[in-house]
């Protein structure tokens, strides 16, 4: 600790240059730490999954509907101690095709099914005893400027009602929201009642999306759903039942493999870094080269100068790191207020933080490491005479 | 002009002479700008071949009918007996039978894992009728043989036979309670539909229960403005329909809005922050290069060469670093991306779409452009530096 002014004057001897090559550190952090939010909104369905649900969808498609008589049979599975049900509604608001989600469901399994969604007592009271009832995601009202007891008109782009109209309408009765930021990002939805929604509509009556068990016991995961796929085998339709979990890692990978898209620019951004990060580096030891032999001279070590020139590296690059991902934290609310809720919300999580250190220390070392040998071979008597 | 241009050419010649000496100063210029030019490149030749991908299919003489308010064909339904009216519109070509060249398709999901994976994606399987192939005269059959008629039997887009597993000619695919098989691979200029399965609308209907069609594609007698506005008339006027007629390329175009507007703003974001990163290193490397030159400049300058001559010698020799930097992030670009597909979820049409790369001139002149620019920023400032240092004091350090 005692030799930080030591470093720090060493790093800042020629201020511009440090300070140019400081800020291509923070902004290369600011890239990762955003880049590593995109990733885990993308892939966020996977971290906010719980253990104890599974989901049951069609076996060849998940777009197939199940008949709803399903969830009694589901029920007498050993394990299951909860199902709910939903079906895709194919919402457009204001002409926005797929600007959110809403499902038809039965309300007080589904709100069950769900204890991470925080709702007003009052306000599930009200959705469980309408019928045209709606609840909104709070991120999703606010974006809308919705209302408590306000009509909601809403299109389907699937279900037209039995007179052939497609526009429904629904009372909104409460908001969702949730406590963890990750959570809040599934609140992008509005429910409806799904008794309702299958009186009112034209066709596939008596059907519906998907069913959602919880199970008593995270272990019995496979074996649980395995017992839900055999009750409708060789039935006319068959059904596939999978951890939430793995649901959600499925999914993201229909998108494609964003991981590794994210991970292949950020090998480039890193790579770039590593270069001019170090080219710097290697030209400022070697400017202050008699400097260095004057500290041997005064007694320092081998060893100990070697560990002054690493530091310097580690220096720089922890300061640069931590203001880009402290940059990273300060922009996402903007980021997110810019998407307008049209994308999941995103945010820096400890574990990027833990994955950026890393980074830093990795970088350090390779950005350090020449340097400060070559300074660990200096020779006194060469270095003071200018050989170089 | 020519007495004007001698200092400044004989300066430049001094500076890019000079270069060897710099050479590890000048390769961090070239490498930060690859670096940026090489992923704006390569993201925005992923959205340039989505867009290609959907842009390029579908002709403008043809239309697609789906039910109103639906914008894409998995949400919307055509019961059988309209799309049979639909079809015998007369604002609707026939073939030299007499028969409407129109065909009601219906599209169902089906679940395939890509090559070497496990993960299910949604696959689109479109069932047809005979005129598809009458009214999409680009597509053919490059392998095997096109399905008979009335039984199990499929082909298959070159893509997605390229992107998931188990769709070569000869091999057997289960959905549902039925088993298919693959007879044949068509192209279709790279459009959509090579991202798809296509089998006979009736034997589909059949083994996914399906009662309506999901779509109607046909060509237009009247390709003009006025044949077109005639038949969507026509379809409007009428209140046994409540069905939207769009013009194929402008359907399709639609379908492309979401995700290649997504890809877009990934690219130049990442791309804007790269861009700024590798300027503050060009300065640097710059500043350092006119630092390791000031007595050079300086004498240049006290036996009588302008300031103007410096700072286009600076200029010139940033620029033409960034441009070789340019140029290697996009022939990287060039080599590793271009043409390697991929496939995504279209989250307009909730299915899979197979698409390339596409690294096009117009990227590449874009990817220039952008080299060009850190360069001149990275140049100018240590270009007036070095010109408005006093030759005395640039002289009298060192």
């Amino acid at each position: 600790m005692k030799y930080l002014p030591l470093l720090w004057a060493g790093l800042f001897r020629r201020k511009a240059r440090t300070i140019l090559t400081l800020l291509s550190v923070v902004v290369a952090f600011l890239l990762f730490g955003l880049l590593q939010a995109v990733q885990i909104a993308f892939e966020s369905g996977a971290d906010t999954a719980d253990a104890k649900r599974l989901l049951t969808t069609a076996r060849y498609s998940i777009i197939e509907p199940l008949p709803m008589a399903y969830v009694r049979r589901i029920e007498t599975v050993p394990g299951v101690v909860g199902v709910a049900y939903a079906a895709w509604f194919g919402a457009k608001y204001q002409n926005e095709s797929n600007a959110f989600a809403l499902f038809a469901v039965d309300p007080a399994r589904y709100l069950d099914m769900y204890p991470e969604f925080t709702v007003a007592p009052a306000h599930r009271d009200a959705f469980v005893a309408g019928r045209t009832g709606a609840l909104a995601g709070r991120r999703l009202a606010d974006r809308y400027g919705w209302t408590v007891g306000q009509k909601l008109p809403i299109n389907s782009e699937i279900h037209p009602r039995s007179d052939g109209s497609m526009t429904w309408e629904f009372d909104l009765v409460g908001f969702i929201d949730a406590e963890d930021p990750a959570v809040r990002g599934n609140t992008d939805i509005v429910l409806i009642n799904a008794k309702y929604f299958d009186e009112a509509r034209q066709f596939g009556k008596g059907r519906t999306g998907w069913y959602i068990e919880r199970i008593a016991d995270p272990a019995e995961a496979r074996a649980v759903a395995a017992e839900i796929d055999r009750l409708f085998a060789n039935s006319p339709d068959e059904t596939k039942t999978q951890p939430e979990k793995e649901f959600a890692i499925g999914f993201a990978k229909q998108i494609g493999d964003i991981g590794a898209m994210v991970t292949r620019i950020l090998i480039a951004v890193f790579f770039t870094i590593l270069i001019l990060t170090g080219n710097t580096m290697a030209q400022s030891i070697r400017e202050r080269i008699p400097e260095l032999a004057i500290l041997k001279t005064l007694g320092f070590s081998d060893a100990k100068v070697t560990l002054l020139v690493l530091a310097e590296a580690v220096l720089l690059l922890l300061l640069g790191g931590g203001l880009g991902m402290a940059a990273a934290t300060a922009v996402m609310p903007m980021v997110n207020g810019s998407t307008g809720g049209r994308f999941p919300p995103l945010f820096v999580e400890a574990d990027t933080w833990a994955r950026a250190a890393a980074v830093v220390l990795g970088l350090a070392l390779a950005i350090g490491l020449p340097p400060a040998l070559r300074a660990r071979r200096l020779r006194i008597v060469d270095a003071l005479a200018g050989h170089r | 002009m020519g007495r004007a241009l001698g200092p400044v050419v004989r300066i430049t010649l001094i500076n890019l002479l000079t270069l060897p000496q710099r050479l590890g100063t000048a390769l961090v210029v070239v490498v930060g700008i690859a670096g940026v030019v090489g992923v704006l490149v390569s993201v925005l030749a992923m959205a340039e071949g989505f867009r290609h991908t959907l842009g390029s299919t579908g002709r403008s003489n043809r239309v697609i009918m789906l039910r109103s308010g639906s914008d894409a064909e998995l949400s919307s339904g055509i019961p059988r007996e309209q799309a049979a009216l639909l079809a015998s519109l007369p604002g609707i070509a026939r073939d030299p039978a007499g028969r409407p060249l129109a065909s009601a398709e219906l599209v169902v999901m089906v679940d395939l894992p890509r090559m070497g994976e496990i993960h299910p994606n949604n696959v689109p399987f479109r069932g047809v009728q005979p005129a598809a192939f009458a009214i999409r005269d680009e597509l053919a059959i490059v392998e095997g043989r096109p399905f008979a008629r009335g039984v199990r039997e499929v082909i298959v887009g070159r893509k997605a036979s390229q992107q998931y597993a188990g769709l070569g000619v000869g091999s057997r695919i289960a959905f549902r309670d039925s088993d298919w098989t693959v007879v044949g691979i068509f192209e279709s200029g790279g459009d959509v539909h090579e991202s798809e399965i296509w089998s006979d609308a009736e034997v589909a209907a059949s083994a996914f229960r399906r009662l309506g069609y999901q779509s109607l594609t046909a060509t237009l007698a009247d390709a003009s403005e006025a044949g077109f506005t005639g038949l969507a008339a026509l379809v409007k006027r009428d209140p046994r329909f409540a069905i939207s007629v769009l013009r194929e390329p402008e359907y399709y175009a639609k379908q492309a809005q979401v995700l290649s507007w997504l890809i877009e703003v990934l690219g130049y974001t990442v791309a804007a922050f790269m861009a700024v990163g590798a300027t503050f290193g060009a300065l640097n490397c710059m500043y350092t290069a006119i630092a390791s030159r000031q007595v050079e400049i300086a004498t240049l300058r006290a036996i009588g060469f302008g300031g103007l001559p410096v700072v286009v010698s600076v200029m010139i020799e940033a620029l033409l670093l960034a441009l070789i930097g340019g140029a290697v992030g996009g022939a990287l670009a060039w080599v590793y991306c271009d043409g390697a597909t991929l496939s995504t979820l279209n989250f307009n049409t909730f299915s899979q779409v197979a698409f390339a790369f596409r690294v096009t001139p117009t990227l590449l002149a874009q990817g220039l452009a952008w080299a060009l620019l850190i360069g001149m920023v990275g140049g100018l400032l240590p270009a007036i530096r070095a010109a408005r240092l006093p030759v005395t004091v640039a002289l009298r350090t060192q």
